[in-house]
């Protein structure tokens, strides 16, 4: 099964990049674009067949490695 | 004394380290590869600048999972004194041996220059030979040096004095334009609850010597080595 863990920013954090890029879209004329968070996008190739394990498991290595919980949360899909 | 220097692959900073501790201090100092699992005996730990396993992930992420970390981590619990400089702060963040996490600088643009810090903690093995409100001059280097805590853990920071260098002016005030990186309360060194884990984003082994710019780096080194050599 393939795992998709997506780890973004908390809202409460403060994202320089995602602020740039915001400013760089309005600057290219894009100015209903409201505001932008960036973060970072994992695909998990794993040996299971079974869609619980393999969300239990890459929500296990989101804990532990992927995402760093001080600053950022994470969604995990799976098919 | 001996000093443990932890060398990650992508250290860079592991040299100066030594080097400050060995040539200026006269003190002694040996390089532990962070698969070693014990740190050789020595009296404290220094976890060095550089970019530990690329950086890749997160700043200190893969640095955290070194083995070399089980006995830093056993040696600050026993209260041994370690300091993380730079790169070497970032894995103890990552590490959860001090709270809080960096994000990038808040300009994004990696800063390589000299700034102030004003110091504010003084009963920390790293600057017991400090006085509170000392202006240190030292460089910095990153890119991700903006210090962040949740406002509940900055509220505890603050309240146990768990702060101890903060990023100033020249004449020691506390200045939003002296911040180089946007770190929360102008935060650029801070300790564990028990005082004997400290972190600074500044270096203080590359301005131990006049020739290198500044020598206020020597008190922050010097201030181990007295309180271990005169206990």
């Amino acid at each position: 099964m393939r795992a998709r863990v997506f780890v973004t920013l908390k809202p409460s954090v403060f994202d320089p990049q995602g602020r740039t890029i915001a400013d760089a879209l309005h600057s290219l004329g894009y100015g209903t674009v409201s505001d932008v968070r960036q973060g970072k996008y994992f695909e998990l190739d794993l040996e299971t067949t079974d869609a619980a394990q393999a969300k239990a498991l890459a929500a296990e290595v989101a804990d532990k490695l992927l995402a760093n919980p001080v600053i950022e949360s994470y969604r995990v899909e799976v098919d | 004394m001996t000093f443990a220097v932890i060398v990650f692959p992508g250290s860079n900073c592991d040299q100066d380290a030594h080097h400050a501790t060995t040539a200026v201090l006269g003190q002694m100092a040996e390089f532990v590869w962070h698969k070693e699992v014990d740190l050789h005996g020595a009296d404290a730990v220094i976890v060095p600048g550089g970019f530990a396993h690329g950086d890749y992930l997160r700043t200190g992420a893969m640095a955290r999972f070194s083995p070399i970390m089980g006995a830093v981590k056993t040696f600050a619990d026993r209260g041994g004194p370690v300091i993380g400089i730079c790169n070497g702060f970032q894995v103890l963040l990552e590490a959860g041996l001090l709270p809080g996490a960096m994000l990038r600088n808040r300009g994004l643009t990696y800063r390589c220059e000299y700034i102030q810090v004003r110091v504010e903690q003084t009963d920390t093995p790293f600057t017991a030979g400090a006085h509170v409100g000392q202006v240190l001059r030292l460089p910095i280097g990153h890119g991700e040096g903006n210090y962040y805590a949740p406002p509940d853990e900055l509220e505890r920071l603050e309240a146990r004095r768990q702060v101890v260098l903060r990023y100033c002016a020249p004449n020691g005030a506390i200045d939003d334009d002296a911040n180089p990186n946007g770190s929360v309360h102008a935060i650029a060194g801070l300790c564990n609850e028990q005082r004997n884990v400290v972190g600074m984003m500044p270096h203080p082994e590359r301005a131990c010597e006049r020739l290198l710019g500044s020598v206020d780096g020597l008190v922050i080194l010097e201030s181990v080595v007295k309180a271990l050599t005169s206990a």
